[in-house]
């Protein structure tokens, strides 16, 4: 027994090494330092406050803002992202995927530089303010506040969702859909009793991939907000930054982690629904 | 003389440059067990499925009961389908599986639980409502399958090999639950299979499909008796027609009872194997060596070696391995058919 696990040991040792090493000392490590940072004050001593500090009226606000527009650029990212997605499996049967490389090429293009390109955009005296104002139309006022830090969140993090739920869409069976036609379904029904359930997973973890960013940002709000509107993740980012405060920023890092993986539990339950309903009936076989 | 039920005219299909179906008409009649049998790519889940209403013909006209349905799609048609491998909805019961038509036709709870017991229990799995389809075996997703599409009850059912994916013995049960199926439901089958026992078995008529156009429409006792094209491959030899009536096989000459092929003409010869008869090797047209026998139950399968080519042999008596034996065919069990003229159509045959 211990031969063998020594000699498993060797081969599997050596291939994961590298993991290991990364995983250790960029994952592992840091994360103990944040907990760490967050749970020790000034002195040394063991201390709850910082975590607490999240009660705080500012960062409770912040930490609000930041759900609630997560939350507004998810359901656009899904409403936008699944009919795309729909539509590009449909086109990517038997034909080259050059149309999902136009959808993911913007993906190759640094975020940072995706989101000052719409500041220069939606700018008080910007291209699009210029363009309206040139066909006489009202001026479009929107940078500087939340409408256009979603806008944003929407645009960097849409390819995100439509990857996934492409994905999914593209593996479901030709003749599963041709099924419920067959049957008497029309195409939306089929859409709603067919394609979506089955679909469900990759819709999921898209969800996931663009909440987790959103709700984490900085750079979006802080360009596209002005750095009037402030969320969780420039709160912290300002801990970290401006205020040089380690303790308080690992705080409510930690909370906003919490947030995080409560977030991905409540995912992880709705996308192992549909099938839950005859688990017992499974395990008689 | 039954009403024809499904008529297709000159229906005609590419894709791309390839024509999968050429000017093909065919008519099915209410009742009937149809099957196209083909090689892969003749064309059969095409017509199939431009029948299901899947596929949209180039041109041409699909008529059920008189009416044109060529643009009306799957949904509307009064015809349901078994897919080749099953398509049953993964995320939904056995149960919400069977009833998904019925509840799209808004039929009541009542109906709708009594018709799926009914149908489980016709295709024998009662009890399996609560199950989920990755759970059962291959036969019985099919089983299952052909339970959904029969609840409503269709005027067609329209079948894509749907015994391709199982195993030799459920193939066989399942055959016979089909023909019982027929029989109790007084449906019509359009079948689409590339095995000629399983058409031999089941049908009505028989469409043999090639390239995209009918070869030849008949009962099975007529397709096996006097085929018409190389389906049949496992039976045939080439021979060269000496002059009408004598044919030379592996430079033996036998006499058969086939005229007008010409002189010195290449054909193809087809021997079914029980109607060679093994006799004492002097007495036969040809010699060989037994070279294998197994036990069938109703006769012994042997393989004889004669000139560099093996026999398939079917036959009560038995011949050791080894035994030096001469074969005989009776002239009138020796069917000669053209030699396919293209490369393309020889490539088919061999693929058969």
């Amino acid at each position: 027994m211990r031969k063998l696990w020594q000699s498993m040991n060797k081969k599997s040792s050596l291939l994961s090494g590298p993991y290991l090493i990364w995983s250790i000392g960029f994952i592992i490590i840091p994360l103990f330092i944040v907990l760490f940072e967050a749970f020790t004050g000034e002195n040394g001593q063991f201390t709850l406050q910082y975590v607490a500090d999240i009660t705080w009226f500012v960062n409770l606000k912040s930490l609000g803002l930041s759900l609630v527009f997560s939350l507004i650029s998810t359901a656009v990212c899904l409403l936008l992202a699944y009919p795309l997605a729909m539509i590009l499996a449909e086109f990517g049967k038997g034909r080259s995927s050059i149309t999902v490389l136009v959808f993911i090429l913007p993906m190759w293009m640094n975020s940072l530089l995706r989101t000052i390109a719409w500041q220069n955009l939606l700018e008080r005296h910007g291209v699009i303010n210029g363009f309206l104002s040139a066909l006489h139309l009202p001026s479009l006022y929107i940078i500087n506040k939340p409408p256009a830090i979603v806008l944003g969140m929407v645009y960097d993090f849409l390819p995100f969702m439509v990857l996934p739920i492409y994905n999914a869409i593209s593996r479901i069976d030709r003749d599963v859909i041709n099924a419920a036609r067959d049957l008497g379904a029309n195409g939306i029904k089929t859409l709603f009793s067919v394609i979506w359930p089955m679909s469900l997973p990759g819709v999921i973890s898209g969800i996931t991939m663009v909440f987790v960013p959103s709700l984490t940002t900085f750079v979006i709000s802080d360009i596209l907000g002005g750095g009037k509107i402030l969320l969780i993740g420039n709160i912290i980012e300002q801990m970290f930054t401006q205020d040089s405060d380690w303790h308080a920023g690992s705080g409510l890092s930690i909370v906003l982690m919490i947030f995080i993986v409560i977030s991905m539990i409540i995912e992880e339950k709705y996308d192992a629904a549909p099938s839950t309903g005859t688990k017992k009936e499974r395990r008689k076989k | 003389m039954p009403v024809k039920l499904i008529d297709l005219q000159h229906i005609t299909k590419r894709y791309d440059d390839n024509t999968v179906l050429d000017d093909f008409s065919l008519y099915i009649r209410e009742n009937e067990f149809v099957t196209l049998l083909g090689p892969s790519g003749c064309g059969k889940t095409t017509t199939l499925r431009i029948i299901g209403g899947f596929e949209r013909p180039d041109s041409g006209t699909v008529l059920f009961q008189g009416k044109d349905i060529t643009d009306l799609p799957p949904n509307k048609r009064e015809l349901n389908t078994v897919f080749q491998k099953y398509a049953l909805f993964p995320h939904m019961t056995i149960a919400d599986n069977i009833a998904f038509g019925l509840r799209i036709h808004k039929k009541s709870n009542d109906y709708i639980k009594d018709k799926i017991s009914y149908a489980l229990k016709l295709v024998n799995l009662e009890g399996y409502e609560n199950r989920m389809p990755d759970s059962l075996s291959g036969g019985q997703q099919q089983r299952i399958a052909i339970a959904r599409a029969i609840v409503n009850e269709p005027k067609v059912l329209l079948l894509d090999e749907p015994l391709g994916a199982l195993d030799l013995k459920l193939r066989q049960d399942m055959q016979y639950e089909l023909i019982r199926l027929k029989n109790e439901l007084g449906i019509t089958f359009v079948y689409v299979t590339h095995d000629q026992e399983e058409a031999l078995t089941m049908s009505d008529t028989i469409v043999v499909m090639n390239q995209g156009y009918i070869q030849q429409i008949g009962t099975p006792t007529d397709i096996y008796n006097e085929p018409q094209n190389a389906f049949v491959a496992d039976f045939i030899v080439s021979g060269i027609m000496i002059r009408d009536k004598l044919v030379e096989i592996l430079g033996a000459r036998f006499d058969c009872v086939d005229t007008g092929f010409g002189e010195n003409r290449p054909v193809d010869v087809v021997i079914r194997p029980e109607d060679i008869d093994l006799v004492k090797p002097e007495e036969g047209t040809i010699e060989g060596v037994v070279t294998d026998v197994i036990f069938k139950g109703v006769h012994y399968e042997m393989c004889v070696m004669s000139n560099g080519f093996e026999w398939i042999v079917h036959s009560t008596d038995c011949f050791p391995v080894d035994t030096h034996v001469g074969i005989h065919v009776d002239p009138f069990d020796i069917q000669i058919m053209h030699k396919p003229e293209s490369e393309d159509e020889k490539a088919v045959a061999v693929d058969e």
